[in-house]
């Protein structure tokens, strides 16, 4: 599968989707501000006083919470409603008889979008700190590079999670309805909402062995500089990748034999 | 001696549907017990292609065409039997095979829509590891071919449909494929687009020698393309062979309109032994064989004063029309 990849396919996909992304750069820019809910979360934590009950001051908290809405955008996926769509309608018919696999299209689509929505959310941040200039922090050069690492890392993991699903389309043809499943625990346990830290030991014990607190929570402590274990956060990411990895090409290499090309 | 370049024996293809009772009742009944039946769209079929050759394939709506080339090009799977395309079984999808062969559905699009289609080339050209100088020279060749220039630099989405269809046939052609499957190219096209798309198509498959596979509705397609033609019904073969051979055999008569100077003369030739269909006042049409056409016409020309005469050919519509709802034409 990734065999027949080469620098120069990446970054010809890369340049192609992201002038294409440049056409959608309202659209993007909105669902950058769409997704500031990080920042709502602060505002409860704040005002109500919560982080005290966790040992972590103000600063601290907010810092976390702007590197969650980081994380967040630089690591959401869609790949299993674009995949459905096409999927349904025949248009990844072509697609099916190249020689690359098209997932590698919707993946380089999510890195073109990511590049497209940078500018954005830099300006988001700017404006958060113009309001929380305490919070104003400059993360050194390591934690900052192992800080991108671990975001690419939890995107993988997210693309991965609805790549497989997105490959259920071969039998159920509504996939997405099975992604809804998973919407309330990545909204819980990756720390979208709230530091894991919060949770209480028993619960924490067990969200630590699911793939979730790895989206948000481990990223977005890297890069605020809170305490979180790097190995065995980094550890996790990659098991969780090279669990996924395998299901997604089975599943893929199944679905493909049951495909119909419907609509085509 | 010529190869075949594809190979299909006792090919079957089987889809699963569900199938729903109309009605509340019927929806609650499939909402618990989904039941689905196996229908089998393609039936043991046989056949072998050779390399340059170009194949019409005909038949009517839900016959089966479009799913063989589908099994052809390996985008689904076949339930039963053999099928060798260039040597590889399509459904392996082998990076040799898929840089092979070339599939372009007249309703379906692959460039990218809000980007102009040069955009789309270079991204296939990558694809199919074709270095950037040659995918160039590529696009140049092809665009020339295809008549198309400023249109490559204009989004996809604002080109007409012909417009799309030529850069569409471009997308797919750059990697140079010896097998093209088309399903229906010229759906939407005017007349002038589907003219310079079989135009060159012709010159195509006469410079690169490539195959080509194709299904069209449309009977100029088929005619001005395929010598050969392979007519499914019901996901059997009904003929496979030469259009020429099944267009005479299907049309063993001709008929002749003639004008005779006079009525008297019209009615000297109604009475002289050939079929007559009808007479009007000094036209009159007769019915003669395909092989004796030239003798009749000697015949009539010397003996009667003809001011005028037509022969008519049954439009190729109406003795397609006739293959498509048979079983089986044994020629």
């Amino acid at each position: 599968m990734l065999s027949n990849l080469n620098n120069r396919k990446i970054i010809t996909l890369l340049k192609v989707q992201y002038s294409n992304m440049l056409e959608y750069r309202v659209e993007i820019a909105l669902w950058a501000i769409s997704g500031i809910i990080p920042f709502f979360m602060l505002n409860i934590w704040t005002n109500n006083n919560l982080n005290e009950s966790i040992n972590i001051s103000d600063v601290m908290l907010s810092r976390y919470f702007l590197s969650a809405f980081f994380v967040r955008q630089f690591s959401v996926v869609w790949v299993v409603f674009s995949f459905e769509e096409d999927s349904l309608m025949g248009k990844i018919s072509p697609y099916l008889i190249q020689p690359l696999n098209p997932f590698f299209r919707y993946f380089a689509q999510h890195l073109a979008e990511q590049i497209t929505r940078f500018p954005f959310a830099l300006t988001i941040a700017l404006v958060f700190f113009i309001f929380n200039p305490e919070s104003i922090w400059i993360p050194n050069l390591l934690i900052l590079f192992l800080s991108i690492i671990s975001t690419f890392l939890s995107f993988i993991i997210q693309f991965l999670i609805q790549s497989i699903i997105a490959c259920l389309c071969f039998w159920t043809e509504k996939a997405s309805s099975i992604e809804r499943l998973l919407f309330i625990p990545t909204l819980f346990l990756s720390g979208l909402l709230a530091p894991i830290v919060s949770f209480p030991e028993y619960v924490k014990s067990w969200i630590y062995l699911t793939p979730f607190p790895y989206l948000i929570d481990f990223p977005a402590n890297l890069l605020s500089g809170n305490s979180t274990n790097v190995i065995g956060g980094f550890s996790m990411q990659i098991l969780w990748i090279l669990l996924l990895f395998p299901v997604f090409k089975k599943i893929w290499s199944k679905g493909t034999k049951k495909y119909t090309a419907m609509g085509s | 001696m010529v190869q075949n370049i594809i190979d299909v024996k006792d090919l079957s293809k089987s889809f699963d549907i569900s199938s729903k009772e109309p009605g509340l009742k019927g929806t609650i009944k499939h909402f618990f017990r989904r039941q689905t039946k196996s229908l089998k769209v393609i039936k043991n079929i046989s056949f072998e292609i050779k390399e340059g050759e170009i194949v019409g394939f005909l038949g009517a709506n839900g016959a089966g065409k479009t799913t063989i080339l589908k099994i052809l090009c390996g985008l689904i799977y076949p339930s039963e039997g053999s099928i060798l395309v260039s040597g590889y079984q399509p459904y392996r999808r082998k990076e040799n095979f898929l840089k092979n062969i070339t599939l372009i559905m007249g309703q379906k699009q692959q460039l990218i829509w809000d980007l102009p289609p040069i955009e789309s080339f270079y991204l296939n050209a990558a694809i199919y590891d074709i270095d950037k100088i040659e995918a160039k020279r590529r696009i140049k060749k092809l665009s020339d071919m295809l008549e198309i220039d400023d249109e490559l630099f204009i989004p996809v989405r604002k080109l007409s449909l012909g417009q799309r269809m030529k850069s569409e046939l471009l997308a797919a052609l750059i990697h140079q494929p010896n097998i093209l499957f088309l399903d229906e190219p010229t759906l939407g096209l005017d007349i002038n687009a589907q003219r310079n798309l079989r135009k060159f198509l012709k010159k195509y498959n006469k410079e690169t020698n490539a195959t080509i596979c194709l299904t069209s509705h449309y009977m100029k397609d088929i005619t001005s393309l395929c010598k050969r033609v392979i007519c499914v019904h019901n996901g059997s073969i009904s003929y496979d062979g030469k259009l020429e051979l099944l267009l005479k055999k299907l049309t063993p008569v001709k008929e002749i309109l003639i004008v005779c100077r006079s009525e008297e003369d019209a009615v000297k030739l109604k009475n002289s032994g050939f079929t007559v269909k009808n007479k009007i006042n000094n036209e009159i049409t007769i019915k003669v064989e395909n092989n004796s056409i030239t003798s009749s016409l000697k015949t009539i020309l010397n003996n009667f004063d003809i001011e005028d005469l037509y022969i008519n050919e049954p439009p190729i519509d109406e003795i397609i029309g006739k293959i498509l709802i048979k079983k089986e034409y044994v020629i």
